[in-house]
């Protein structure tokens, strides 16, 4: 072998870019960008120091967080919780079959197109524009917050399902075929047991996600603890609403908690 | 419900157990894969399917049973033409085949029970099945095949907890189970080492023998496919280009289905092959 004869230097070639002429382009462009939305900014700095002075006070009138009022806060929090265990619930039943419905190796095409076409319309809006939506139609309360909640896990749920399905093994889906077992059967026996453990993984997730979006739907009027949060904010109850946030805080990391546990016990 | 007695009436009259006829299967892509490729089995054999990768192998025992498509020809089990079959009488005939894998294709987070009940699938009920309500005679004759094929006592350990051995194992359990007419083996040997190897083909060729069941099998192997195989198929662009018995292998034959290449340290005389297995 005669390495002499062979260049000493390797670097690997631009992965995205194409050449390393267009990558230095595609760079020198981000920067000059940076530099021209920063000079367009128009920082202004005495409103930021006003709303400073405004912070200072706003944080010393919510101390000490006021609990007096614990009936309506307990009343909150658990509305919060029921929509988000009940938004859960609907929404793993519901996903089953329209993450099945989604999955590009199950479906026939048709089916699969109007699945998908249904889960990229439902992630378009926002939990608080579907809110404000439901809020209309079924007036205020825990009613619109926990269709909101219901509709995005559905939506979330079953596109993860859909994707998890589509990257199962086709081995065992073809060897169960073979066996002369229909549709259910193949679904029942190599689908779902190789995408259990990761969708139950999910909806853990997901619980965890509509505990902490249910104290936001509320804000628009659609029931639980936000609700009561954005009543107290409004009504300059700010020692309450520190109590509120205190809790929420201390919901959300129990969640958290509970789904990294559950999570754990899965792998 | 017992698929044999069923089929029964289908069965009388002299029909050959399998007739391939003119088989043709064309991509979307537009490969041909198979072109033209026919073949009968009149007897229970082991028949060894040989050719280069791509010649078609693959393709052709998956069109029998039709996980896929074929574009052309026919395939007649006992006289039944599958290509024309409707979904529900394709399940029916499915029942009648058992296939056997390269990568084993278990369920890996399922029992070995579960999966070799799965090869019972096309007789049971959705709802029984789903249940795990295995009729009694069933689940006697799974663990009875678990004890054949070696694997006594491990019908509760998960699919991937077992050696490549014990997978392809399970693997012909499950295929068996189906009290097939015809069994279809797709390279059960290539995951496997070459030990391994030789001891599941015997078992596959025992099995296949003890219920007088005809045996397709695809391999790469040539000294395997002569040492285990009644009969050889060597297939080349998608047609039939050798058939014939095992000891017809020379290497005339071989170079005509692979392409020139010294064969003559390939093919061995049969009892150094059974020496070592």
């Amino acid at each position: 072998m005669n390495a002499a004869a062979h260049p000493a230097r390797w670097r690997p070639p631009p992965a995205f870019f194409g050449t390393r002429g267009r990558q230095r382009a595609a760079i020198a462009l981000a920067l000059l960008y940076v530099a021209w939305s920063v000079s367009t900014l128009n920082i202004d700095l005495n409103r930021a120091l006003a709303g400073m002075t405004r912070a200072v006070d706003l944080f010393a009138r919510m101390f000490p967080p006021d609990f007096s009022r614990g009936a309506l806060l307990a009343k909150g929090m658990i509305e919060s919780l029921q929509m988000a265990f009940a938004a859960t619930l609907a929404g793993v039943i519901l996903s089953v079959p329209l993450g099945i419905a989604a999955a590009r190796n199950l479906a026939p095409r048709p089916v699969y197109l109007a699945a998908r076409g249904l889960i990229v319309v439902g992630r378009t809006f926002h939990e608080v524009i579907i809110a404000i939506f439901f809020v209309k139609l079924f007036g205020f309360g825990p009613v619109a917050g926990l269709l909101t909640l219901a509709f995005h896990s559905v939506i979330f749920l079953a596109k993860m399902l859909a994707e998890d399905i589509e990257n199962v093994r086709t081995g065992p889906i073809e060897a169960v075929r073979a066996t002369g077992a229909g549709f259910g059967q193949v679904v029942v026996y190599a689908v779902i047991p190789q995408v259990l453990t990761r969708t139950v993984g999910t909806a853990i997730y997901r619980l965890d996600a509509n505990v902490r979006h249910s104290t936001v739907v509320g804000i628009v009027g659609a029931g639980g603890i936000g609700q009561t949060l954005s009543a107290s904010f409004s009504r300059y109850d700010y020692d309450f609403a520190a109590a509120i946030l205190l809790c929420i805080v201390a919901l959300v990391a129990l969640g958290e908690w509970f789904s990294d546990w559950v999570r754990g016990k899965l792998r | 419900m017992d698929a044999r007695q069923e089929d029964a009436p289908g069965r009388t009259g002299d029909r050959p157990l399998l007739e391939v006829e003119n088989l043709a299967k064309v991509y979307p892509g537009g490969t041909r894969a198979l072109d033209g490729a026919s073949f009968v089995v009149t007897r229970p054999e082991v028949i060894a399917i040989i050719g280069t990768s791509g010649a078609g192998k693959s393709t052709l025992i998956r069109c029998i049973n039709r996980l896929v498509e074929p574009t052309g020809g026919r395939v007649l089990l006992r006289g039944t033409d599958l290509v024309r079959l409707g979904k529900a009488d394709l399940r029916q005939a499915r029942r009648r085949i058992g296939m056997i894998f390269q990568e084993f294709n278990l369920v890996d987070r399922l029992t070995v029970m579960e999966n070799v009940l799965s090869g019972r699938l096309g007789s049971v009920g959705f709802l029984a099945s789903w249940m795990r309500r295995y009729p009694a005679r069933d689940v006697a004759n799974a663990f009875a095949m678990l004890e054949r094929v070696g694997l006594a006592g491990l019908h509760d350990s998960r699919a991937d907890a077992l050696s490549g051995g014990q997978r392809q194992r399970v693997g012909i359990g499950r295929a068996l189970m189906q009290e097939p007419e015809l069994l279809l083996v797709d390279e059960p040997t290539a995951s496997l080492d070459p030990k391994t190897a030789r001891q599941i083909m015997r078992l596959i060729r025992t099995l296949a023998e003890e219920r007088a069941t005809p045996a397709l099998v695809n391999i790469h192997d040539v000294a395997l496919a002569q040492g285990f195989a009644d009969r050889v198929i060597g297939l080349k662009a998608g047609k039939v280009a050798f058939d014939g018995p095992a000891s017809g292998l020379t290497p005339a034959v071989l170079t005509e289905i692979y392409g020139a290449e010294d064969w003559s340290r390939t093919i061995r005389p049969e009892a150094e092959e059974e020496a070592a297995a």
